[in-house]
């Protein structure tokens, strides 16, 4: 009795480790299963989704132009005070005092790409971007100024 | 007064009491088994564990402190950080308690959507578990299997949220996007692959002779124990405690949903692991009634720039992948919270870990630490 209950227990465990194997020895033959990328060889291909959270960008058109107007909302929705805008007076042609951006200052290394500023941007001047490769050899080289040298507002932001 | 020394001076862990031949040793911070920065006080004579004492602290960010600073709509990326596998069930709770207390109404196409993210982010969170245990006792492979599921999962949130882990994507009155145009389609061929690879683990993990000699009758805790120590989600269910928030509490769209609430009543470390692998099936199961039923609509409820709480005490709770987790916030009727508290799941079933291992031996500590499921910043915050 002991011996049968012996051997059937030596049968079951070979069978269960032999089907784990079975498992294993599958995809060894098929390699084109495996899904595994390998990143920095495939840079050239990689593509992030589209709403891929990386870092907040501001995209400029051709004409060097954006459509933030230095509203600070941004600003205010950030959690971790990523953001500081800086403001100053344009003066328009007919004489007025206008407020406009001077500096979009965007603290890379303290932001969690939460993207609560880009929600908050009344003018959507401001998205996400995709580049997500930021490591850089000094924590100073991640403050970024997001307005390009020279930009003004586009014609018509409100 | 202490005198500096005093202070200074390691604390004498049981070496007044500890009887002869009885070792102590630390296991962490800093220990691949611990998943993370958990630091064990072992009480061992041989190899049988006496003692297990958890020491906490050493992932703590204060997360409820910060989010009194923070405004209702800026508290809930923190969240993502305390249990960042279930980073949507998290935000969900969050959002859940501002609807709660601004009585917003909540878009039915937000709902489905907020049910299949967190059905989503439950199968995500089981899966990783299941790796990792395997991975505790010894096994490597079932970790790539796993993370294959996992992967699929974390391009679906990637397209639709745009991050893979810490989402941020519930917002007060909905969620912050709507779907992308693919999801749906992607959604229906993640089940039909889940559908198709499930079986393998069942092959490679469940029927394994040395997993489940590994797992039956180790690291038991009874009904009684389980209620006592506060345990939740699959840990007490495991033990036969029913306890599925969304079951007795429904939220959302659960009441209108078909599903299993799994209870096994061996209470020993195996049935904690079938509990969660049936779990998956159910998850599965919730999906495939929503996904092709998302009802046409607003993604979010129209609110105010700036969301001002009514006076008073408001509490959810919700169901994450490792148990209940219950939102307190605590308003004066301003723009932030006057207090915050988190009811985590991990906490309350750490502390049941030194009940279930005394007297067992230490590679079963290990293995009965898999089953808990453990996120320490969960458990630290
Ligand atoms: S993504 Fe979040 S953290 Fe980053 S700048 Fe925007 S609001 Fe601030
Ligand atoms: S980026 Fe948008 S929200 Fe920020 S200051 Fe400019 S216009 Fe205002």
């Amino acid at each position: 009795m002991f011996l049968k209950e012996y051997l059937s227990d030596i049968y079951h465990a070979t069978k269960s480790l032999l089907t784990g194997m079975k498992r294993t020895g599958y995809y060894f033959v098929h390699p084109k299963e495996i899904i595994t990328e390998q990143y920095p060889d495939n840079r050239e291909t990689l593509k992030m989704a589209d709403r891929f959270r990386g870092e907040v960008i501001m995209p400029h058109d051709a004409n060097n132009e954006h459509a933030c107007t230095g509203c600070t909302a941004c600003e205010l929705a950030c959690p971790n005070a990523t953001i500081k805008i800086i403001t100053k007076f344009d003066v328009t042609p007919e004489g007025k005092k206008k407020k406009a951006l001077d500096t979009f200052v965007y603290h890379l290394e303290l932001c969690t790409m939460c993207n609560l500023c880009v929600e908050a941007c009344p003018t959507d001047a401001i998205k996400m971007g995709q580049n997500f490769e930021h490591s850089v050899y000094d924590r100073s080289m991640l403050l970024k100024k997001l307005n390009k040298p020279g930009s003004k507002i586009r014609e018509g932001v409100e | 007064m202490y005198s500096q020394t005093e202070i200074l001076k390691e604390p004498e862990i049981n070496s007044s009491n500890s009887a002869e031949g009885e070792l102590v040793i630390n296991i962490g911070p800093q220990h691949p088994a611990t998943h993370g920065v958990l630091h064990l006080v072992v009480t061992l004579n041989g190899e049988t564990v006496k003692k297990v004492e958890p020491h906490l602290g050493y992932i703590h960010r204060s997360i409820e402190k910060m989010c009194e600073s923070l405004s209702y709509r800026q508290f809930i990326y923190v969240t993502s950080r305390m249990d960042y596998l279930s980073a949507h069930v998290n935000n969900h709770a969050c959002a859940m308690t501002v609807e709660k207390a601004m009585q917003i109404e909540v878009p039915t196409r937000a709902q489905y959507i907020r049910v299949i993210m967190d059905e989503l982010t439950r199968i995500a969170s089981h899966e990783l578990w299941w790796g990792a245990l395997a991975m505790d006792l010894g096994a490597f492979t079932p970790f790539f299997y796993a993370f294959r599921e996992r992967e699929t999962i974390n391009d679906i949130m990637e397209q639709t949220c745009g991050a893979r882990l810490t989402m941020n994507y519930m917002v007060p009155g909905g969620v912050m996007a709507d779907i992308h145009p693919s999801f749906q389609q992607k959604v229906k061929d993640f089940i039909k692959l889940f559908k198709s690879n499930i079986d393998e683990y069942d092959e490679l993990v469940t029927g394994s002779v040395i997993f489940q000699s590994r797992m039956k009758g180790v690291g038991c805790l009874s009904k009684e124990d389980a209620i006592s120590y506060g345990c939740t989600g699959p840990v007490a269910r495991g033990s036969g405690v029913h306890c599925d928030i969304r079951k007795i509490y429904p939220y959302e769209i659960y009441k209108q949903v078909e599903f299993n609430e799994i209870i096994e009543t061996a209470g020993d470390s195996f049935s904690r692991y079938l509990v969660r692998i049936k779990e998956m099936k159910e998850s599965i199961k919730i999906i495939e009634q929503l996904i092709d039923n998302i009802p046409e609509g607003d993604y979010q409820a129209k609110t105010k720039a700036v969301l001002k709480l009514p006076k008073g005490e408001f509490y959810t709770r919700v169901e994450t992948a490792r148990g209940e987790l219950g939102v307190y916030i605590v308003s004066e009727g301003g723009t932030t919270p006057y207090r915050i508290k988190f009811r985590s799941p991990g906490f309350s079933n750490l502390s049941a870990l030194d009940h279930m291992v005394r007297g067992s031996k230490i590679g079963d500590l290990m293995a009965t630490m898999g089953t808990l499921d453990l996120v320490i910043p969960d458990i630290d915050r």
